[in-house]
């Protein structure tokens, strides 16, 4: 479930390494999701690798990664290490969290 | 929740001693316990405790997940009490497990639950087949996530879910204004719920423990001192019914021959409880070092409680009048512990003795002095009824030794000690004739004769001497008086071919207990 970037595009200086945590098939995975796809298709354009991790398959890397709420979606990549927790639908919210929006201005988009 | 489909409540020891008295067995197996107290109360080292005296003495390995404190430094604080965690982790006995919550650290978005949490909890279970878990605090989860309502139908299902998994659990929470846990944690864990408490009195301070409920169990429901030190965590359970103890008749020597003879069984009875009691300077450490010399010449144990000099000192000292204690201290006989006694508050003094007296096992003790203990007269009355209690219930002989005050009459102003003693021996001053002498008198020893005279005692570089005794009409003779009467005697011996005038024996003719006032007033007893 790794979704590639081809390399950098015009106008992007970073590529974003996101894992994303869920817990099987339940209804709040799946939400999770498609809201991640969606929003990595909008906002990220072809600069991001998206792994999705079932804690159920892998109960180590909760430890690993420190999770304790599922979903839970870690920006790797670019710094600083970010978590964005719950099923994603605020796309605001995890705009802010993977600095694609600053806290204070949602509309200015800090990547460029 | 079928308790009625458990006859007995199974239970899970935690090897704290004094809190498995209290719970009668531990906590309830397979279940979750609340243990809440404020900050600095001792439960994360509960928690540990609980974690590694299972694996160790009973077998079941255990899961800290720690919220708050890193794994090293519980390992670093935890090693002087012995206990190596590392040890444990590499043989698959502990798993530490530190749940980082960083507050605003986490953006949340939409819906989530802590599944992350229950997994990660069910895999450090199941990798090493856990049997006991402790969460330290979980109350941290709500600082670093906000929505509390999940939070807690999500706790909710935790405890559940513990349940299920037949752990038995230990769950911290800090202590809350007007609850007994900041987050109402007692809501969803309600099988057992110990309350640790640190209560600060005359600058002292206590620890409490107490078990607030425990369901499907009865329990000892007063507050309990406990004790923190380098020996881990005790509890002192304090046995309300505590008449219970055997009786002996067998006698223990008292270290003083002449002592001996004035208690009609030949020395104090094995188990009881003894008084020294006299005035600065009357040879109370002395008293008690021939008990605890006679007692380790026999090849037993004595364990001294020394609350007002050094150890070192009391040697020493107690050397000067030829008795030698640092050679039961080489062979291992004779312990000794000190402490001051404002170090900590009576309770905890209590609980400390408690855990000496089951380490070293001795059959005799000291306590000297047991005056050295401030506080308010039923406080202190109280305790010393435990002590006396715990004593009794273990067969310990002891022996204590108070201080009273200079104008104190001989074997007066000792109300505080009420009728707890069995023998009681009062050392006084005997001022007469412009002299001061030591005499001592036994003023109780429950179920046996004993001796109602003033006998005067000497300290000598053999120890502690009786004299015998010379009576006057004036009372008992003592000091120079005395050895006037002895060499009159000798003389008359000398010149009749010896008829005593003077007896040892108490039994015959009339006795006449000499008192300051009556001396004093017969500055002329010097004459037979």
């Amino acid at each position: 479930m790794t979704h590639n970037g081809s390399g950098p595009g015009p106008g992007a200086k970073k590529d974003y390494v996101l894992r994303l945590y869920v817990t099987g098939q339940t209804p709040r995975s799946v939400t999770a999701i498609d809201n991640m796809r969606r929003i990595c298709a909008e906002h990220l354009a072809e600069h991001y690798t998206l792994e999705v991790i079932d804690i159920y398959q892998h109960p180590e890397a909760c430890e690993e990664q420190q999770i304790v709420a599922a979903p839970t979606l870690i920006k790797e990549l670019p710094h600083p290490l970010r978590r964005i927790i719950g099923d994603l639908s605020n796309t605001e919210k995890v705009l802010v969290g993977l600095d694609l929006r600053s806290r204070s201005d949602p509309t200015e988009v800090k990547r460029d | 929740m079928n308790d009625a489909a458990h006859p007995q409540l199974s239970k899970a020891a935690t090897g704290i001693d004094g809190l498995d008295a209290i719970t009668e067995g531990g906590l309830p197996a397979g279940r979750p316990t609340l243990l809440c107290g404020a900050a600095g109360c001792g439960k994360t080292l509960f928690g540990v405790t609980f974690l590694v005296e299972g694996s160790l003495r009973f077998a079941e390995p255990g899961v800290l997940m720690t919220f708050e404190e890193r794994p090293q430094d519980i390992s670093d604080n935890v090693k002087s009490l012995g206990y190596n965690l590392s040890a444990l982790i590499a043989s698959k006995k502990l798993l530490i497990d530190h749940v980082k919550i960083e507050r605003g650290e986490n953006e949340e978005s939409g819906e989530y639950d802590l599944e992350g949490l229950f997994v990660r909890l069910g895999h450090a279970i199941d990798k090493i087949g856990a049997k006991r878990v402790v969460l330290d605090t979980i109350e941290n989860l709500f600082a670093g996530l906000s929505d509390s309502t999940i939070l807690r139908s999500e706790l909710r299902r935790l405890f559940t879910w513990l349940k299920e998994k037949n752990v038995t659990a230990i769950i911290t929470g800090e202590r809350g204004e007007g609850h007994l846990t900041r987050h109402g944690l007692e809501e969803y864990v309600s099988d057992c719920v110990i309350l640790l408490d640190n209560r600060v009195q005359n600058q002292i301070t206590t620890r409490l423990l107490r078990v607030v409920k425990y369901r499907g169990s009865t329990h000892g429901t007063n507050e309990y001192p406990f004790l923190i030190d380098h020996k881990g965590i005790s509890v002192l359970p304090i046995t309300s019914a505590g008449l219970r103890h055997q009786t002996s008749s067998e006698a223990v020597p008292t270290g003083i021959p002449g002592l001996d003879s004035m208690l009609g069984a030949g020395g104090y009875y094995k188990g009881s409880s003894i008084l020294i009691s006299g005035a600065s300077g009357s040879g109370k450490t002395i008293f008690g070092s021939h008990f605890a010399n006679a007692t380790c010449e026999r090849g037993e144990r004595c364990l001294y409680f020394a609350f007002e000099e050094s150890p070192g000192q009391i040697v020493r000292n107690v050397l000067s009048v030829g008795i030698d204690l640092q050679k039961h201290l080489d062979s291992g006989l004779l312990r000794f512990e000190a402490a001051r006694p404002t170090l900590y508050g009576f309770e905890m003094h209590l609980a400390r003795m408690n855990r000496d007296l089951d380490e070293f096992k001795p059959s005799t003790t000291i306590i000297d002095p047991i005056s050295a203990f401030r506080g308010s007269e039923s406080e202190v009355h109280s305790c010393l009824l435990r002590m006396v209690d715990i004593l009794k219930t273990k067969g310990i002989t002891a022996v204590m030794t108070r201080l009273t005050s200079e104008d104190e009459h001989i074997g007066g102003g000792d109300q505080g000690i009420p009728s707890l003693i069995d023998t009681w021996v009062s050392l006084g001053a005997l001022e007469a004739d412009g002299e001061r002498n030591r005499g001592l008198y036994v003023l109780k020893s429950r179920g046996m004769n004993h001796s109602n005279q003033i006998r005067e005692y000497q300290i000598t570089k053999n120890g502690i001497q009786l004299l015998d005794v010379y009576r006057s009409v004036g009372g008992v003779l003592v000091g120079s008086a005395r050895r006037h009467a002895q060499a009159t005697q000798r003389k008359k011996r000398e010149e009749t071919g010896g008829k005593s005038l003077a007896g040892k024996s108490e039994t015959n003719g009339k006795r006449k207990l000499a008192s300051k006032a009556q001396a004093s007033t017969k500055p002329q007893g010097r004459t037979r």
